[in-house]
């Protein structure tokens, strides 16, 4: 069988995203979940499943006992760091066509404002104890520093510049000022960009993403019952996840300059019957800005190497041929591991988009990516 | 013990990779390698994924490789590391075939290019601690 619209994202919820949180992430966690669950016209009891995402926020039971969940027949864990949430999906919608559970929480809280900084938090990860004891001690902390040979090795092979990782930022950028859910209020030009202050070069400040607290939640229901749910269906077209070679460590990878999308784009792209040219929006995960160009070429948008000449040209922009990270992603929204992606391509497809709606929208893709080049995607459409 | 938050994080070797660490204080770099079919890997793993032997030796590096990519840290994300901002990593991959990351010898990261040869040697940070450190060589 095949997960092909077996699957709907029924419902989806966020809080306020902020600096300075105040609540704890488990709070902000569940909040989002209850927005979610109600915008699927769901009472949180019906929940029978429960993914939690992220190492900051509560385990599936302690979800279940706040929501009062009357019989949890299903929990699990997709630890892929940013491509857990969309990994989650697979999982949610592999659990549902089995029979296991009908509706499937997913859901993220962070108060990083509080907690463990970048930098420490994948330290804590047992499946980087290799990075800790070989890279660490060198001066190799945090992610920017880890993802930066891979951006700088395909500048070096491909001409990429920073200029162009640029573009996508400050397209990003002015998406997120469309959102009133955004952390970032002000414009950022392409100069700004470059003016930015190196932090792990060839990443400059306005090439990383935010330190946000928040929480975000969608729930996965089947596609039969989503026909009657509350929202507009959006149905998951298709699903994948892939890891990368030597997926515990960059510095040992055969070919640093792909990710692990790189698998899960032709599985996916085969389980929905559609091809690149077919996606009218695209919510990439945008940890860093070239994570986002690498994704495109792994994904097929363009050859290896062409990401580059591809961000050009306002084609990333609304209005553009593939408007990307309406939202204003990672890098402007706010940093919520991915889920802030799904979340906005449900609206988008739903019709929902406001101020930055994309006209006509039918058929979309998010990814995430995370854990050292895990990657997984969707294709979603409404139906 | 209570750690100092800003000392500098050092290694803590198992048994599985203490050679590795005993090999750098002594100056050289040990890749592991398989006692059976003789394939090489780096970091250190308990098994060869190759043929699946617990078999293993160490095999001493030539210390010889070529830049295959690199990070310049102008931010500290752990604040031993401010003090020493600038600085550059660089990715090698070594003659045997098998890759190594280390601090490079011009902070700065001037003259880096991929393909630069570059030689390896081991850098005495703490009492006992040594971690690879790269120069430029002629090729
Ligand atoms: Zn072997």
């Amino acid at each position: 069988m095949s997960l092909h619209e077996t699957a709907a994202v029924t419902g989806v919820g966020e809080t306020v995203y902020q600096r300075g949180a105040t609540r704890p992430s488990t709070a902000l966690q569940l909040e989002a979940a209850l927005t979610a669950i109600a915008d699927a016209g769901l009472t949180p009891r019906e929940i029978d499943g429960i993914i939690p995402i992220g190492i900051t926020g509560a385990p599936a039971e302690e979800l279940a006992t706040n929501l009062g969940v009357e019989e949890l027949r299903f929990s699990a864990l997709t630890p892929m760091g940013g491509a857990s949430s969309i990994a989650a999906i697979q999982c949610a919608a592999a659990a549902i066509a089995a029979g296991l559970c009908n509706h499937v929480l997913i859901a993220a809280g962070r108060n990083v404002s509080a907690g463990a900084k970048a930098g420490t938090r994948i330290h804590q990860m047992p499946q980087f104890h290799l990075i800790t004891e070989f890279e660490l001690p060198l001066g190799s902390v945090a992610p920017a520093q880890l993802y930066a040979p891979m951006a700088r090795r395909h500048m070096e092979l491909y001409g990429t510049t920073s200029a162009q990782l640029g573009e996508i930022a400050t397209t990003i950028r002015a998406h997120a000022l469309l959102n009133d859910n955004a952390v970032m209020k002000k414009p950022m030009t392409l100069a700004d960009h470059q003016a930015s202050r190196m932090i792990a070069d060839p990443f400059r400040l306005l090439d990383c993403s935010l330190e946000t607290d928040g929480g975000a939640a969608f729930v996965i229901s089947g596609a039969g019952p989503a026909r009657d749910m509350r929202q507009p269906r959006v149905l998951v077209s298709g699903i994948a996840e892939g890891h990368p070679d030597s997926p515990s460590a960059i510095t040992q990878r055969p070919d640093m300059t792909r990710l692990g999308i790189v698998r899960a784009a032709p599985r996916a792209f085969g389980m929905a019957g559609v091809t690149p040219a077919d996606i009218q929006v695209a919510e990439i995960y945008d940890c860093f800005t070239w994570v986002v160009l690498c994704q495109l070429e792994d994904m097929g948008f363009c050859a290896k190497g062409e990401g580059g000449a591809f961000v050009e040209g306002g084609r990333l922009r609304l209005g553009g041929k593939l408007p990307v990270n309406t939202h204003g992603g990672l890098l402007s929204q706010a940093h919520m591991l991915g889920l802030n992606h799904v979340v906005e391509l449900v609206r988008q497809l739903r019709g929902q988009g406001g101020r930055a709606q994309v006209q006509g929208a039918e058929l979309g893709l998010c990814t995430g990516f995370g854990d050292m080049g895990d990657g997984a995607m969707a294709i979603m459409r409404r139906g | 013990m209570a750690q100092n938050q800003s000392a500098r994080p050092l290694p803590h070797a198992s048994d599985l990779t203490r050679p590795y660490w005993e090999g750098a204080a002594q100056g050289k770099l040990l890749i592991q390698q398989c006692g059976q079919c003789g394939k090489l890997r780096h970091y250190p793993r308990y098994i060869c994924d190759n043929c699946h032997s617990f078999e293993t030796v160490w095999k001493e590096s030539s210390g010889r490789g070529r830049v295959h990519s690199w990070m310049v840290a102008h931010h500290a994300y752990h604040p031993a590391f401010a003090g020493e901002l600038p600085y550059t990593l660089v990715t090698v991959e070594l003659e045997e075939g098998v890759r190594a990351l280390g601090r490079y010898a011009v902070p700065t990261g001037e003259g880096l290019r991929l393909d630069l040869p570059v030689r390896l040697r081991l850098e005495t940070v703490a009492e006992g601690v040594a971690l690879p450190l790269f120069e430029p060589r002629e090729d």
